[in-house]
């Protein structure tokens, strides 16, 4: 469903991506792992188009995603992505934040964006938040409507990038079921994310990414568990075992 | 005192004709100011490399332009161009098109100011750079904006004065016209201010109501 063949990508002299090829079926759950500066948020942001890159090519569902091209929308319309920093827009409602893209890119009738939009936030569990903006909302809160903006779009595939990192502990949980949740109903998800909890149990397949290349790639259980590379082991111990 | 008194009730109906004036010189030239800015300010953020340095330009050289010489240049080098214009429709597009510049530039601060990542997030859900513009850019950079556009207002306000120099009877030449034929210019320059500051409080109020707003976001 996203192909992804010898991408590469930088941001001036600084190469971040060196020649990415992967794929993700549809249905399965992919998590990229890896350090710091490694390239794999760059990655959903290619993918998204939200960043162009130099060579190679990405497509979903065969279409060519080019961030200039008039067909981005249709990608990102098929692609919904969820941030870090939930980016939820804080001069709307949380149900207008859920309705606005069904309202004005894909024109669907008002009632039923809206009827749809509500079930959406029941589904996320804040369905009695409908009408408080989202500065009155915990982080976990806004991050689940975030999820309920990119579900809106009845989107093939949703992009999170590092959904939990910008949360408090105790929220983490709530977002994480959420997320578990839609991945039990099929939907076809890239999470970067550092929850190896997580990636163990929910990621069909786990890519760890380092210096812009993936050093190794499989099923979630046997990367994080059995990790072939040095370099994964290393990055797995300080992650798993801080101290 | 009663002199002034005496004064002011005689002179009142003629400097409220100059204030009527005032008025409509200020709001004409603050809509069209506004109209003009909020263009050059999407042209220059529009990313397309020609609208943007054309815009800069444009502003840079509307800000080097005194408004006086940009009135005298509409009011009395355009005919020459064959574009006739009445003082008052002069004086609008004057002022209008030397507020601009500045409008401009407080309105591109204003959407400047707003997270990249609010532009992602609309971007994401497939928003073109119009709809981005106007369902997410645009209502939050109004309440930057707003302290600013207020300053705007009042200096509009006091500078619609410079129309008396292309002969726009409102309140400053009303109050010369009285002056230089009665020669009571203590009385008629002390009421002409008083007039001018009655209508800048309400302005000044505004601004401070927009700023304390701005301030709890």
């Amino acid at each position: 469903m996203i192909e992804l063949t010898d991408v590469h990508k930088s941001f001036g002299e600084n190469e971040v991506l060196k020649g990415i090829t992967a794929s993700v079926q549809k249905g399965e759950v992919v998590c990229i792992v890896g350090p710091s500066g490694s390239g794999k948020s760059t990655i959903l942001r290619c993918i998204n188009g939200l960043e162009s890159y130099d060579r190679g090519e990405i497509s979903v569902e065969g279409l060519k995603v080019d961030r200039d091209a008039p067909s981005i929308v249709q990608v990102r319309t098929q692609v919904s992505m969820v941030f870090q920093r939930f980016n939820l827009f804080p001069h709307r409602t949380v149900l207008e934040n859920v309705v606005e893209g069904p309202l004005y890119v894909k024109k669907e009738p008002r009632a039923q964006a809206f009827e749809r939009g509500r079930a959406l936030l029941a589904q996320v569990g804040l369905a009695e938040k409908a009408n408080e903006h989202p500065p009155q909302l915990s982080g976990g809160q806004q991050q689940r409507v975030a999820i309920a903006r990119a579900l809106a779009m009845q989107p093939k595939a949703i992009l999170f990038d590092e959904p939990t990192s910008a949360l408090d502990p105790e929220l983490v949980g709530d977002v994480l079921g959420v997320m578990r949740k839609l991945a039990d109903d099929g939907m076809t998800m890239v999470v970067v994310t550092h929850e190896m909890g997580f990636a163990r149990e929910v990621a069909d397949r786990v890519l760890f990414i380092d210096g812009g290349v993936i050093v190794e790639q499989g099923p979630a259980k046997s990367v994080l568990n059995q990790p072939q590379h040095a370099r994964t082991q290393d990055f797995l111990r300080r992650v798993l075992h801080p101290l | 005192m009663k002199g002034f008194w005496h004064d002011a009730a005689e002179f009142f109906p003629i400097l409220m004709s100059g204030v009527v004036l005032t008025i409509v010189v200020t709001i004409g030239s603050l809509l069209l100011s506004t109209v003009l800015g909020l263009v050059w300010a999407m042209m220059r953020v529009s990313g397309i490399r020609v609208l943007s340095l054309l815009s800069a330009s444009l502003i840079n050289v509307i800000r080097g332009i005194p408004i006086i010489v940009l009135l005298f240049y509409l009011y009395f080098v355009m005919p020459d161009l064959g574009v006739t214009l009445s003082a008052l429709q002069a004086a609008i597009l004057g002022l209008g098109i030397a507020y601009s510049a500045y409008q401009a530039e407080n309105f591109r601060a204003g959407i400047e100011a707003i997270d990249k990542g609010q532009i992602e997030a609309a971007q994401s859900i497939g928003m073109g750079w119009w709809l981005t513009m106007r369902r997410v850019v645009l209502p939050q950079a109004v309440r930057i904006v707003l302290p600013p556009y207020g300053n705007v207002m009042i200096m509009m306000l006091k500078d619609s004065s410079q129309a008396s120099t292309i002969t726009v009877a409102e309140l400053a030449l009303q109050g010369k016209l009285i002056a230089s034929s009665t020669f009571k210019n203590t009385n008629v320059f002390t009421m002409v201010a008083l007039m001018y500051l009655t209508m800048s409080i309400p302005l000044i109020l505004l601004v401070r109501h927009f700023e304390k707003r701005a301030g709890k976001k």
